[in-house]
């Protein structure tokens, strides 16, 4: 394990230990009130699925198109943690719905495309899970349309617009709140942070996986 | 003769008036909308912020505590491998 990793956990404990505190201190917003505070982790969520997803896509593409298979490690870690983190951000947002419109689920473009994504990287894992050998290559075909479909979840609510704030919300936040830009931010950095830990974590499993599966090779050839 | 209907006229208005005043009105059909919406059916947003920032802290434990099961147990089965193939005649 690299030498930086407990040190990054050591501050990556620290900052989710204060976070709560800065949610508590920030503004609240004049409409939602105390339920808009979701908001800083929904949003640091997405911010560290997006990241699990470019570093999934990107793997999937060298190890498709290079074969190299320390790529291929990178990819199955973020389709796992993109899975995890859009786990998250699905029921914090049904969480935050719940309150502000009323509804737990909307079929709206946003909601459904997010849902979409998710589905497709639940699809990764359970192609890497099930159908066995040459699976790696059929799942990096997967990893690189989950990346490629990203963008346009991003963009559906400036494109269909429904109930689901748009894009345009993080752009005016720091000049209008300066107090609320600053927590965003700084949780935003945590979960990065973490996304960070997790991905080296877990890429460790991988790698000791392959190598336990060479081991097994040599002893019966 | 005018004035014979309009007298029966006005005493028609006068006598129905007050069943027409005193009727149930209808019930609306359909939803109808209100400007403010009682306190009692307002939800209280507390539950909903320490419900969604729980399940992160399970969701985030769950998986951690995944991960290292999922690594001991691949370490274990590579350090058994490796005993018996020391073990194992060459």
């Amino acid at each position: 394990m690299n030498k930086y990793f407990t040190p990054l956990a050591v501050v990556a404990a620290a900052m989710f230990a204060y976070a709560p505190v800065a949610i508590i201190g920030a503004p609240y917003e004049s409409t939602m009130l105390l339920v808009q505070k979701i908001f800083y982790f929904h949003f640091s969520t997405w911010m560290a699925l997006t990241a699990a997803i470019v570093v999934c896509g990107a793997a999937s593409a060298v190890y498709l198109f290079r074969g190299n298979p320390r790529a291929d490690h990178y990819a199955v870690a973020g389709a796992e943690l993109a899975v995890i983190f859009g786990a998250f951000g699905l029921v914090s947002g049904s969480i935050w719905g719940r309150k502000a419109w009323g509804v737990w689920w909307q079929w709206e473009p946003r909601l459904t495309m997010a849902l979409l994504l998710e589905l497709v990287f639940i699809g990764y894992l359970l192609v890497r899970r099930y159908v066995g050998p040459g699976s790696e290559k059929l799942a990096a075909a997967m990893g690189i349309f989950g990346a490629a479909t990203a963008p346009f979840v991003y963009k559906s609510v400036d494109w269909w617009r429904t109930i689901h704030p748009q894009t345009t919300v993080m752009k005016t936040l720091g000049a209008r709140s300066p107090g609320m830009w600053g927590v965003v931010w700084f949780c935003t950095v945590a979960f990065l942070l973490l996304f960070v830990l997790l991905l080296a974590l877990r890429v460790r499993l991988e790698e000791q996986r392959v190598e336990l599966d060479r081991l097994y090779l040599e002893a019966e050839g | 003769m005018v004035q014979r209907v309009a007298g029966v006229l006005l005493a028609l208005v006068a006598a129905t008036s007050p069943i027409v005043a005193f009727q149930q009105p209808t019930a609306p059909e359909g939803f109808v909308q209100v400007n403010e919406v009682p306190a009692s059916e307002r939800l209280p947003a507390a539950p909903f912020l320490i419900s969604a920032y729980a399940f992160f802290l399970v969701l985030m434990i769950g998986y951690i505590w995944s991960v290292a099961r999922r690594l001991d147990k691949v370490q274990r089965e590579m350090s058994d491998l490796q005993r018996s193939q020391r073990g194992s005649p060459s």
